[in-house]
């Protein structure tokens, strides 16, 4: 797991990590038992199955949401039930491509969708850029599992070094 | 026998001379009855899910796909089943596309789509006869539930509303030119989108 020629810095991650996974590994069998104070998302025993929260409703107002960073991938404004992303169709592409958004009125897909690895132009989306929710999602009202300390880029350099909102 | 057999025919032929012109007249009308209604009924039996899904190649495929689908589960449980999009509700187009479904009987008997690996190589092809059919009649399967008279853009998404009043308003698109693949998975759309 720790090779030899590793950075000052991996060597002290491996210090704390290797510990850690053995420790882990050692003190598995006895996550079954319900007592155990284990850490989870939904804060739940975890042999057990909770009742899963109720669906949310995701927001359909199509109305574009800020970015929190310049290179966040757009979170998408409306709802994709369904919709078809495969080796046979893009449902994304009827209305974002280059060539519907006339129709559409719907923003284009960015130029860098269009490049391969290499940097190179393609005709039309790249294939490793194909699977659209594999960045852009949905959004809808939900707390969240765990908190953050992000903090918006604006405020880091005015050195309001506050989490905006909650 | 041939005697026998000829006597019918004697009768058959001439039936004005063996019965008397009520009897024939009452007893056409009673057979009319029930020739009309028993045909309309196996006509209508032949037009249920049931009856689509009495072949796997529809259960298996198109049926599995739908059912993930609104048109199949849905809020208000109101839901579509296969004849309600596939056969025409009005008389005459529903003959029409009864006799053009013989076809599928062929299909059945030999095979065309007994595996889902023929099914998915095929499938292009029947998706272009249906979206031919729609386009020709103004997407009407459609319409038949999705009236444009009654359809309220004010609840629809700005985003729907906006196309719907732009598009379908000015008759420029029918239904099916947006909607393709709503109840089934698509083909191969550039594929298809060669095909025009």
């Amino acid at each position: 797991m720790c090779r030899k020629n590793h950075s000052r810095i991996s060597r002290a991650a491996c210090a704390v990590l290797l510990p850690a996974v053995l420790a882990m590994s050692v003190g598995l069998p006895s996550a079954a038992n319900a007592e155990d104070p284990i850490a989870t998302l939904r804060n739940w025993v975890i042999n057990q199955e909770p009742t899963p929260p109720p669906t949310p409703k995701v927001s359909n107002t199509d109305l574009r949401r800020g970015r929190n960073y310049p290179e966040q991938p757009p979170v998408i404004p409306h709802s994709i039930r369904n919709y078809q992303i495969d080796l046979n169709s893009n449902r994304c592409m009827l209305c974002h491509s280059r060539k519907a958004t006339e129709l559409s009125q719907a923003p284009m897909v960015s130029v860098t969708h269009f490049m391969d690895r290499d940097g190179q132009v393609l005709a039309s989306i790249s294939p490793r850029r194909f699977f659209c929710t594999q960045c852009h999602v949905t959004q809808a009202r939900v707390r969240p599992l765990t908190g953050n300390t992000f903090i918006d880029v604006d405020s880091l350099i005015a050195g309001i070094g506050k989490k905006k909102g909650n | 026998m041939l005697e026998r057999m000829l006597d019918y025919w004697r009768v058959l032929s001439s039936p004005s001379k063996y019965f008397s012109l009520g009897f024939l007249t009452v007893g056409g009308f009673l057979a009319g009855i029930f020739f009309w209604g028993a045909f309309n009924t196996v006509l209508e039996a032949m037009n249920t899910e049931t009856f689509c899904l009495g072949c796997h190649e529809m259960k298996d495929n198109v049926y599995a796909e739908l059912k993930s689908t609104i048109h199949y589960t849905n809020r208000s449980g109101v839901r579509a089943t296969c004849p309600d999009c596939h056969v025409p509700h009005e008389w005459t187009n529903k003959m029409a596309r009864k006799m053009a479904a013989s076809k599928e009987v062929w299909g059945k008997i030999f095979g065309t789509i007994n595996t889902r690996e023929k099914f998915l190589d095929k499938r292009l092809e029947l998706a272009m006869h249906e979206w031919a059919r729609f386009k020709a009649n103004d997407s009407l399967e459609c319409r038949n539930c999705h009236d444009f008279k009654y359809m309220d853009f004010t609840e629809q998404s700005s985003r729907a509303a906006q196309l719907h009043e732009r598009f379908l308003t000015s008759k420029e698109k029918t239904c099916i030119d947006c909607h393709k693949g709503i109840a089934h998975k698509l083909p191969n759309m550039s594929k298809a989108a060669k095909m025009k």
